[in-house]
């Protein structure tokens, strides 16, 4: 056994001997999950995947302590609320989940007979091809809450689930599944800081013609580590949209895995992030084409300085008959010091002949004729930082289709940025 | 209004003397002219005045009515009156054209201790400013200056004058990349600004644009210095004969 093999298994067993037993819901997926997690052993730095990430402090048996600052939501914005504080459900804190004219169910509360029953694990374990994910597989095998969701027609009112962190050291594990049927449509917010680690799994299906729209922030706090795994099958003409708005946060992997599964879907996914000090924040990417006509795109933006990293690294698998694919990539960063950096890994893999796929990377610093500019006609120099930050950031952002929570996020970053509102 | 006292530049990074001793008096209500080669020190004059980095001044003085520009940064240079209006207006992507406007002259409001406009009258205002330089409505809605033609850009800059309403208005080659009806339409837009309490320095390196901004004097700049000054029919012996005379007689 080689020394990196046996690091890898050293971790895991660590690990899996301070979690508890599986919970029985989904008893087949998980028990392959963990079989699967046990072959792969967990991440250590030395692997290729973790390359620009360290990922040790999830793989500890113990959650690092720290204290959330601030749980920033969608104040405001209509929705259906339901509230996780240190990853347990807080019935008394949520809306009725009823409410949006979709099915809702805790995964807690599911029955052996619970149509996510079929969906659980699945797109998670054909995302651990190519690549293993070992911690998203851990996630199916332990996880104990989520929400299953499944909408059958129009959501009336997006679905917000509010991260609380209470405990210093919560060490949370939560996994959703979403089913958007056929020609239905759902909004899914996300916020707040989850715990002091915070291990997210999101399978997301969305149908033929479906659409699903997924708008997240993850809060200010600096000592929060987490890995995010966002999973989602388009299906033909069907419409997948994720955008997440980070500030700080010492370790921060978001992983979106993405499968252009039925004709003319369109799949985008895309990240503004501004990181500050000991801030590292993980974009990592992998979508696949396999039918024809669908577009992707990813959009990644991030703001860093005082020795923040950032990384971006993104994949766009075009497979044999993807036709008329058109994806695009981008990932920027802008540097505002020295001691910053940006790690970038784009791939293109293309096994189909009449495509259109294009990527690009960047770092800068400010502009400084634009900044020169701005001060020309008065606007203070702070205040014309702050602007083109904002510019910097506004191809991400622009990725938000709802004129009111866009604008909802815009005002939350002017404030995060310490500008006086309009 | 403004006064240049022997004003000595070189440039900070490297040991290049641009103006060798400008000295300039403009009164409030006129209009002065700066004509030259190209490579004489214009440009820099008017960055120096905006307070653009990259210049040492090693000598001499600059004042607005009677405050020291050049210890003051970019922005308290705006509020107290100075505007430059750009040769290359910047593209600034992700900006919105009004967002910048009504922060500009929300912030030379604040720093002069007047109110802020609000959202409403700030619209009203900007409207009726963009009309008179028939700038469309499409124009203000899209990010500073980005997919704009050249003359759009200039008439962007004249719309930020007009807004901003400064005291001391530096044209830095404002008739650059101009066709003809564009050129008239930014000179009116200039020209509906002349008041008695209000200055103009034209720098171009042409007499036509002269010919739409009437000057009350002309001054020719030549190697970082002014080396003649004159009344309107400088600019045309300019026209007609060229600055190798001019230069010659200079030195």
């Amino acid at each position: 056994m080689g020394a990196l093999v046996e690091a890898k298994q050293a971790a895991l067993a660590a690990l899996l001997a301070g979690l508890g037993d599986m919970p029985a819901f989904a008893g087949a997926a998980r028990a392959a999950a963990l079989a699967r997690v046990q072959g792969q052993g967990l991440p250590v730095k030395r692997d290729e995947y973790w390359r620009y990430s360290d990922p040790s402090r999830l793989t500890t048996p113990q959650a690092k302590a720290g204290v959330a600052v601030e749980d920033a939501g969608f104040e405001g914005i209509d929705a259906l609320r339901i509230v996780f504080v240190d990853g347990v459900f807080d019935a008394g804190a949520s809306d009725d989940l009823g409410s949006a004219g979709v099915e809702i169910t805790l995964l807690s509360k599911a029955g052996g007979d619970h149509w996510a029953g079929a969906d659980f694990g699945v797109l998670e374990a054909e995302g651990q091809v190519p690549v293993a994910r070992p911690l998203a597989g851990l996630n199916t095998a332990f996880a104990a809450e989520g929400v299953l969701i499944r909408a059958t027609g129009a959501a009336s009112r997006p679905v917000a689930l509010v991260h609380r962190q209470t405990r210093a050291d919560s060490d949370v594990m939560l996994h959703h599944v979403i089913r958007v049927e056929e020609g239905a449509s759902l909004t899914l917010l996300e916020s707040g800081t989850g715990g002091a680690r915070f291990n997210h799994v999101a399978e997301v299906l969305v149908g033929e013609g479906a659409a699903f729209h997924h708008i997240r922030v993850q809060g200010r706090d600096e000592a929060r580590a987490a890995l995010t795994h966002l999973f989602a099958r388009v299906g033909a003409e069907g419409l997948f949209k994720s955008f997440t708005l980070t500030m700080n946060g010492s370790l921060t992997r978001n992983e979106a895995i993405l499968t252009l599964a039925g004709d003319d879907g369109v799949a985008h996914v895309a990240g503004a992030a501004i990181g500050d000090g000991a801030f590292h924040h993980d974009d990592t990417v992998f979508v696949t084409h396999q039918a024809l006509r669908c577009e992707s795109r990813q959009v990644y933006k991030k703001v860093l300085k005082g020795g923040a990293v950032g990384v971006f690294q993104g994949k766009i698998l075009v497979k044999q008959g993807a036709q008329k694919t058109d994806g695009y990539q981008i990932s920027q960063s802008l540097l505002l010091d020295d001691d910053s950096q940006f790690l970038a890994k784009p791939e293109l893999e293309i096994y189909a002949d009449d495509v259109k796929c294009s990527h690009g990377s960047t770092s800068g610093a400010i502009d400084e004729t634009a900044l020169f500019y701005l001060q020309s006609r008065g606007v203070p120099e702070p205040v014309a930082r702050h602007l083109l930050i904002l510019a910097f950031l506004a191809d991400a952002m622009a990725e938000i289709e709802d004129e009111a929570i866009a604008e909802h996020l815009g005002s939350l970053l002017r404030r995060w940025q310490g500008m006086a509102e309009d | 209004m403004l006064e240049i006292k022997n004003l000595h530049v070189k440039l900070e990074e490297e040991d290049k003397v641009i103006l060798k001793g400008v000295n300039l008096t403009i009164e409030p209500g006129t209009v002065h002219a700066i004509m030259g080669p190209n490579g004489s020190g214009k440009s820099t004059l008017s960055y120096v005045l905006a307070g653009r980095d990259g210049y040492e001044v090693t000598d001499g003085s600059a004042s607005l009515e009677g405050e020291d520009l050049l210890t003051m940064e970019p922005e308290e240079r705006a509020a107290a009156g100075l505007f430059l209006a750009f040769q290359y207006p910047v593209e600034i992507p992700g900006v919105g054209n009004m967002t910048f406007l009504r922060t500009a002259l929300n912030a030379q409001r604040k720093a002069r201790g007047e109110a802020e406009l609000s959202a409403g009258d700030f619209l009203k205002l900007a409207r009726s400013t963009a009309a008179s330089l028939k700038i469309d409505a499409d124009m203000m809605k899209r990010p500073v200056n980005v997919g704009f033609s050249g003359g759009e850009k200039k008439r962007n800059e004249i719309m930020q004058m007009a807004l901003l309403q400064p005291k001391m208005c530096v044209l830095d080659e404002t008739d650059s990349g101009l066709d003809v009806d564009a050129m008239k339409l930014v000179s009116e837009g200039v020209n509906a600004l002349r008041d008695a309490g209000r200055s103009f320095l034209v720098i171009t390196h042409y007499q036509r644009l002269l010919d739409h901004i009437k000057p009350d004097v002309v001054h020719i700049m030549a190697d970082g210095r002014i080396i003649q000054t004159g009344g309107p029919e400088l600019a045309l012996e300019v026209e007609n004969n060229g600055y190798a005379d001019l230069l010659a007689g200079g030195k």
